[in-house]
């Protein structure tokens, strides 16, 4: 890295510059852009890290936003308790890399302190929400950024770019602020918060081509890799302490990786052998199947699982 | 042209090493001109739609009895994302959907076309580099298109295409499309939208208007042998090929940049790029100018002008374009960058870097036509919020000068303005803001209106020169 003193040192990228960006350049300056409105409009911004993929690209948005500074906001996850252990480990270390503060809402303290009840079928992602809220509220985080992409869902198809949330966290679709140009309105009241979501306009395919592109680092889940599996509901479980097969289910040994990262307990792994970034690159794009209809058992309830969720404060 | 045989997902290692570019557009139609289906059928044929969704489409399409082609599929579902919207079979939002093929990444803006038409039609059309406006063969235009045109000329979207939707209903009837086709030229004239009225390039000639047939595909993705009278492309081939609205006016000349904010680092320097090798001794004292560049080009050495609302212009030089640990020699609209000046001024968010002596002064009178998109009306005397740039002021409105009448495009008298009126309107700024012209800037000369009160966006503003100096009084708006 040369100095930025003088001219005269400074090393100038000699590439040919065309007038035109192409469309994942386009992308990340539009995300950039959107990232700094809201640390400069914002009192006390938070991102929402999770270590999945998407969350992974938003925190390399944002070291590439303020470069040469630090990320000037902490990270929050959300920690089911079912998360699988690695992703929990590369979270770990990229918060100590990028020396970031790391906040915990855990919904196992909730569940042990009776303010939540386990579900009949286990499935603690729609669970998130309540301490989602409540680190939201203990911390006075005015504005929440979210990995979510408009691709992603129905629901998530309609939410702006700046979405504000009620005392209660609630999104009310019918109710939303027309957003023009590249002017986000911020603008909220005492107690409520608004979520950012800074690659609503990237698709899967884009944040794949991003990750390949800039050698972004993930969790080794993501690629292929043998791992103990069972058939449930049409999709492969990893067997793990929180992910247990029933007696008539049979483990097997297969060669997955996993298209979003969720808990152990509802996210399912795709039988594949892509084990390189550029691997999943060339799958994605051929690939016939949503990702979230892919491995999401929590979005497969019905017709407007996430509608529902995000009016009631979800992601 | 393009057939489904190349598009998306093909061959990913042909589209990784072609980057392909964005292209955004927006629907804009009236109730009932099949306006989803047409966005279902471009999904559908460009194979955007992935198999899990078009069974969840394909099973509620079976319980409501629809028996259209598409085998059987309302391609309308796709584009409905609300419990509501499904239930009733509107479309209440702007809802954005992407796809893409060899050539470029589309977001498109799918703007429903009820009561709050022009409220989703500026959302839709602010960022958008085409608008393709649907009307019905059986019907022609309407009131509704003639409004949709004027919001578009208005906005100054780079281009329009007309979209004659159900042509299959009028069973292709040449003389049905070409009296459409005339009758919509019409209109274009008296509204003035083509490249010599734009009068940015002459990138269009005329206005597009294509024959489709959204429920069969007709001239959606592929050239249809049922209306051979029609030479013309088929939809997509136009998105394909137009340019998009910054290739049109990316000039060094205009360059602007608001800033949003200072980074400077001082001991905080990112640990990351620390343990890569950064020179933390040469970085002690960085500080560099964060924003995204709204127009034009700016080189390292070009001469740069500082506008602080309030205060004289400050002249320097670019000594640096920084992003992310690259220094560039150039950089253009819209890219993200960090730009470093010769001399240590006090610069801060909301002042204004933009190429030395093309800026004007800034005012505190703002002349402009707002698109009113709130139910609650503006009243003369209203205390107002103004978001223009990275800089929002207090503003009081001192007079509603007049309301458009958009299906006749002439003025007439009003004292307020509601929910979907775009009308003229004089305020004045608690402190001065660099306004430019909308017709010749198209994010220097937009702003937003917000309601003190509860923060909501009340407006959408296009600045206009002061009257007098108002060089297109021929369309008043």
């Amino acid at each position: 890295m040369s100095t930025f003193l003088t001219e005269e040192t400074t090393q100038v990228t000699e590439a040919a510059v065309s007038t035109r960006l192409s469309s994942l350049d386009a992308l990340e300056s539009e995300a950039i852009h959107i990232i700094r409105e809201v640390v400069a409009e914002f009192e006390k911004p938070a991102l929402l890290f999770s270590g999945g993929k998407d969350s992974v690209v938003m925190l390399h948005l944002a070291t590439k936003a303020f470069w040469p500074g630090k990320v000037p906001f902490p990270v929050l996850h959300v920690d089911t308790g079912h998360n699988f252990p690695e992703v929990i480990d590369f979270r770990d270390r990229t918060v100590e890399r990028l020396g970031l503060k790391l906040v915990v809402g855990s919904v196992q303290e909730f569940i042990d302190r009776g303010e939540l009840a386990e579900r009949a079928d286990g499935t603690r992602n729609p669970l998130q929400t309540v301490p989602l809220l409540d680190a939201i509220s203990q911390n006075k985080f005015d504005a929440v950024f979210g990995g979510g992409r408009r691709d992603e869902d129905k629901a998530r198809a309609k939410e702006r770019i700046l979405s504000l949330r009620d005392e209660f966290g609630q999104w009310d679709p019918r109710n939303q602020r027309p957003e023009l140009w590249n002017l986000y309105n911020g603008r909220h009241t005492v107690g409520q918060h608004v979520r950012a979501f800074p690659i609503s306009n990237w698709t899967e395919l884009d944040i794949w081509r991003y990750i390949e592109r800039e050698n972004i680092e993930l969790p080794g889940l993501y690629y292929a890799h043998d791992r103990e599996v069972f058939a449930r509901d049409g999709m492969w479980r990893a067997v793990g302490e929180v992910s247990q097969p029933l007696p008539h289910e049979e483990v097997i040994v297969k060669t997955v990786r996993y298209r979003t990262v969720g808990d152990m307990s509802c996210t399912g792994a795709v039988e594949s052998d892509a084990a390189t970034v550029s691997d999943v690159v060339i799958e994605v794009a051929a690939s016939t199947i949503t990702e979230r209809g892919a491995t999401r058992a929590d979005d497969r309830i019905s017709e407007a699982a996430m509608e529902d969720r995000k009016k009631d404060g979800y992601f | 042209m393009s057939t489904n045989a190349n598009l998306h997902g093909i061959t990913a290692e042909l589209e990784t090493a072609l980057p392909t570019t964005l292209f955004r557009f927006a629907t804009a139609g009236s109730v009932d001109d099949g306006k989803s289906t047409l966005v279902g059928r471009l999904l559908h044929d460009s194979k955007a739609i992935l198999a899990d969704t078009l069974d969840a489409v394909a099973r509620t399409s079976a319980d409501r009895g629809f028996g259209g082609s598409a085998g059987g599929i309302d391609l309308a579902l796709l584009t409905d994302g609300l419990r509501a919207e499904r239930e009733q079979g509107i479309t209440i939002d702007v809802a954005y959907r992407y796809f893409a093929t060899d050539q470029r990444s589309f977001i498109l803006a799918d703007c429903p076309g009820h009561v709050q038409y022009t409220k989703n039609t500026v959302t839709g059309a602010s960022t958008a580099d085409a608008v393709v406006v649907l009307i019905d063969a059986r019907k022609g235009v309407l009131e509704q298109t003639r409004r949709h045109l004027s919001v578009l000329q208005l906005l100054r979207v780079a281009h329009v295409i007309v979209a004659v939707n159900k042509i299959d209903l009028v069973d292709f009837s040449e003389s049905v499309f070409r009296e459409i086709q005339a009758d919509v030229q019409q209109v274009a004239r008296e509204l003035g939208i083509g490249a010599a009225a734009l009068g940015t390039a002459d990138h269009i000639d005329d206005l597009l208007v294509i024959p489709v047939s959204a429920l069969d595909g007709d001239n959606v993705v592929d050239r249809s042998e049922r209306t051979p009278w029609y030479d013309g492309p088929a939809l997509l081939e136009v998105l394909e090929t137009l340019p998009a609205a910054d290739e049109i006016d990316t000039q060094l000349e205009s360059f602007r940049f608001p800033v949003q904010l200072v980074i400077r680092p001082q001991g905080a320097l990112a640990p990351d790029a620390v343990a890569g090798g950064l020179d933390v001794e040469a970085y002690r004292d960085y500080r560099a100018y964060a924003g995204q560049i709204t127009e034009g080009s700016v080189k390292v050495g070009d001469k740069v002008s500082v506008l602080t609302p309030g205060q004289a212009a400050r002249t320097t030089t670019v000594t640096g374009i920084d992003f992310a640990g690259e220094s560039l020699q150039e950089a253009f609209a819209p890219q993200s960058v960090a730009i470093r000046l010769a001399e240590e001024f006090d610069v801060a968010r909301g002042d204004t870097i933009a190429a030395a002596g093309t800026f004007p002064e800034s005012t505190a009178d703002l002349y402009a036509a707002l698109c009113w998109l709130s139910p609650k009306p503006l009243r003369e005397g209203a205390k107002v919020l103004v978001k223009h740039g990275t800089r929002t002021v207090q503003a009081l409105v001192r007079s509603v000068s007049g309301k458009l009448d958009l299906a006749t495009f002439k003025l007439e008298g009003a004292s307020s303005l509601e929910l979907n009126d775009i009308g003229h309107a004089q305020l004045r700024l608690a402190a001065p803001l660099p306004l430019e012209n909308y017709l010749h800037h198209r994010r220097t000369g937009a702003f937003l209106v917000i309601d003190p009160l509860d923060g909501n966006t009340l407006a959408a503003g296009l600045v206009k020169d002061h009257p007098g100096d108002h060089e297109d009084e021929r369309y008043s708006i």
